[in-house]
């Protein structure tokens, strides 16, 4: 079931369209990954998801019924860009924030604690913001952000200035929420993250959604039945004894081995072409390339762009 | 409502506790009770020869009353009143002391004929004298009719009120010409001018607070984390109001610590008058100082505090403050919510500057004139009336006036909050772009 819903949404500033007949489905306890290029629409989305703008046209729902003020408290927000008061004390800004969030002060106050732990920054409670290193800075935010036990988390690029340590331990805890039961939309350039992440992702260009639903059917749907070879030397082309059913994508070599990508022209096995090598060279590594996100991401906009 | 009082509380607490304002709660009493005392104390350093203050009794009571004190020699005449003033001028004598005569009551009263500002202790010497002397002599009536009854005793209960007396002592100015002016107008210049300036400082002090505060929620992205958690509008307004809480604050610590300081000053120089040590604070080269603000001013500054208006012009000032503050507040935030650095405030502050600087000029004539279509006028107008206003007021202003021009501050105060929350709302998530006037029309007009 899905747990946000976005009907046909669309959104225009003077002089141009920010968000075009958007819908996307967000489903329960999933990671949703909103991708896009700078400028497509994200943050306009985002915003609209957030209450903090309206839409002009279309519908949203969470949790099947129509987005209110009063589920608001119900979405956990980290914008991209995210300040804090530099002068304010780190835990007097956090309880200041939480309780902003509609949490006790009681009760703020001993989430917060737990959290700062878990982080390693409780001895930083009384210190002033901006003695705080960027990281840290980001930490805080990230607690305040999940604090309040939402439902539905945003995050908008949770990993900038983070180290990789620190990268390490926050997807831990996005993937702790998640498997509590939280929905989280995640947004990024970072595709790798969004391999590891995402069940789900939305592609939006140039204020267009162009691609969307599962990770695992989408790469599925791009893979292209190339597979990589690792061989030894030989004298002679590889194309040689290649014949049409099969494409060399890339070659290249080193010191010790020689390598080519090779394509697989459709409705023919991949054991066709070992059947060929296996007689010719000697094989060191075979393995199917897969595409990666990134990969699916430039040539989809790239496509779009040609439109 | 929950969130903004959240929000106004923060606002407040970390502004009160800044080092900086509790630097100027400490020093802004100074400076202002500074302007009172110094002259009290140059006065009491000052050395003069002995200046002559011819007596002009009517009543004949006071006959060589006054007895000639260090820095004071009282001649007694029996001219006409004309006649001593003209001599006066001739002869460079500091003061005349006319007492008129009163038909079927004892004296209570005086004036003080003086080119140069008399002094305080002086005047209160003055005061002291006559009040003893008439003082025994309703005294001695009164034991004159008393007879050997109980009632007696009743009365005498009774004697230090019975006897009790106050006297006027006005002081007249005079210039070269002979003009005369009573003194008193110009505490309630001074009155006037000090409410203007500072409800005018006030406001632009504190409204610029809210600018630099709007700006760095906007630059540094604080707005980002906030309006996920607070709308636009409870945001804008805690800002708005925890500040304004800042400025009373401010303002009436300012009053009740200049206030004690005065009064301790008072205590030790004033009511220690006319002792023998205590000079006139007209030594040659304090002439300048004792020009601008002589003891006698200060003196009639307690005056006027101390009577009715004290309480009128307190009220009328947290009223006014408020008003244009939350009026000019709203204004500045806007601005703050509108643009993205310190520099490109500048096209936008003149259309906010320039009301309430014009407001403060014409607070400085009103002084003059305070009942005159320019003062009447700019009083009413929400965008001018604060300053100028507060400086009517000391004069006194009829209270239907007062009241119009409240309630149009009041609206006035609506208006500006209505069009700024929605340039706000917009502006504060809009980056990167150069914000024109056409642009701020355009969010005006936005639906929410």
């Amino acid at each position: 079931m899905a747990l946000f819903q976005t009907e046909n949404v669309s959104k225009r500033y003077a002089g141009h369209t920010a968000l075009d007949k958007v819908s996307i489905e967000v489903p329960e306890q999933s990671i949703y990954g909103l991708l896009g290029p700078n400028g497509a629409g994200k943050t306009s989305l985002i915003r609209i998801i957030n209450r903090i703008t309206g839409p002009d046209e279309g519908q949203l729902w969470f949790k099947g019924e129509k987005l209110q003020q009063k589920h608001i408290s119900n979405i956990g927000y980290l914008p991209e860009e995210r300040g804090l008061y530099r002068k304010m004390k780190v835990g007097e800004h956090a309880l200041y924030l939480a309780r902003l969030k509609g949490l006790s002060k009681k009760e703020a106050h001993v989430k917060l604690k737990e959290w700062f732990d878990k982080f390693g920054i409780g001895g930083w409670w009384n210190n002033k913001v901006e003695e705080l290193s960027k990281g840290m800075q980001q930490k805080v935010q990230f607690i305040i952000t999940v604090l309040h036990e939402p439902e539905l988390l945003i995050f908008d690029e949770p990993f900038s200035g983070f180290d990789p340590i620190n990268v390490e331990l926050l997807k831990e805890e996005i993937l702790n929420l998640r498997d509590k039961g939280t929905t989280i939309i995640f947004s990024t350039h970072n595709m790798a993250s969004v391999e590891e992440l995402c069940d789900h992702i939305a592609l939006i260009d140039r204020s267009k959604k162009i691609l969307d639903g599962k990770v695992k059917e989408i790469k599925k749907e791009y893979q292209s039945n190339t597979y990589s070879v690792a061989f030894d030397h030989f004298d002679g082309l590889l194309s040689s004894f290649l014949d049409d059913r099969f494409k060399i994508v890339d070659e290249g070599e080193d010191e010790d081995r020689r390598f080519a990508s090779i394509r697989i022209a459709e409705g023919h096995q991949s054991n066709e072409l070992l059947e060929r090598l296996v007689s010719k060279v000697n094989i060191h590594a075979y393995n199917e390339i897969l595409p990666t996100m990134n990969d699916i991401f430039i040539s989809v906009v790239k496509e779009n762009e040609g439109k | 409502m929950n969130k903004i009082w959240l929000v106004i509380k923060r606002e407040y607490l970390t502004r009160v506790r800044k080092r900086s304002f509790i630097v100027m709660t400490i020093l802004g009493p100074i400076l202002m009770a500074s302007v009172f005392v110094i002259p009290m104390i140059i006065a009491s350093f000052s050395d003069d020869e002995k200046m002559v203050v011819e007596v002009l009794d009517e009543t004949g009571w006071f006959y060589e009353k006054f007895t000639d004190t260090e820095e004071f020699e009282f001649k007694y005449t029996v001219e006409d009143l004309t006649v001593a003033k003209v001599k006066l001028m001739a002869e460079d004598e500091f003061a005349l002391l006319y007492i008129p005569r009163r038909e079927l009551t004892v004296p209570s009263s005086a004036i003080l004929y003086s080119l140069r500002q008399p002094g305080v202790d002086l005047k209160s010497y003055i005061s002291n004298v006559m009040s003893k002397e008439v003082e025994s002599q309703k005294l001695r009536i009164n034991l004159d009719e008393m007879t050997l009854s109980e009632e007696d005793r009743e009365r005498a209960m009774k004697l230090p009120q019975l006897i009790r007396t106050d006297i006027e002592l006005v002081t007249m100015k005079m210039d070269e010409s002979g003009a005369e002016e009573e003194t008193f107008t110009e505490v309630m210049m001074a009155v006037a001018f000090i409410s203007g300036m500072i409800i005018y400082m006030f406001i632009f002090i504190f409204g610029a607070q809210v600018l630099r505060g709007v700006m760095e929620e906007k630059t540094s992205r604080i707005i980002e984390v906030m309006v996920s958690a607070v709308r636009p509008f409870q945001l804008m307004m805690g800002k708005i109001l925890g500040i304004a809480m800042v400025g009373l604050t401010q303002f009436l610590l300012w009053v009740v610590l200049t206030f004690a300081i005065v009064s301790i000053f008072q205590v030790a120089f004033v009511d220690q008058l006319p002792g023998p040590d205590v000079r006139m604070a007209v030594t040659p080269g304090s002439e300048q100082m004792a020009q601008q603000v002589s003891p006698t001013e200060i003196a009639r500054v307690f005056e006027v505090i101390n009577s009715i208006n004290y309480e009128v012009i307190l009220i009328s000032f947290l009223f006014f403050f408020l008003g244009g503050y939350l009026l000019y507040a709203a204004l500045f935030a806007a601005v703050g919510a509108a643009v993205d650095s310190e520099a490109d405030t500048q096209q936008f502050m003149m259309p906010i500057t320039l009301p309430l600087f014009l407001g403060f000029i014409i607070a400085n004539m009103a002084i003059y004139n305070p009942d005159g279509q320019l003062a009447v006028w700019f009083s009413m107008i929400p965008f001018t009336s604060p300053v100028v206003m507060m400086a009517r007021i000391p004069f006194g202003v009829p209270v239907e006036q007062i009241w119009i021009s409240g309630i149009l501050l009041i609206l006035g105060f609506i208006f500006t909050t209505w069009i700024a929350a929605r340039i706000y709302r917009t502006g504060i998530l809009m980056y990167g772009k150069k914000v024109s006037y056409k642009e701020l029309w355009k969010w005006l007009r936005y639906k929410s």
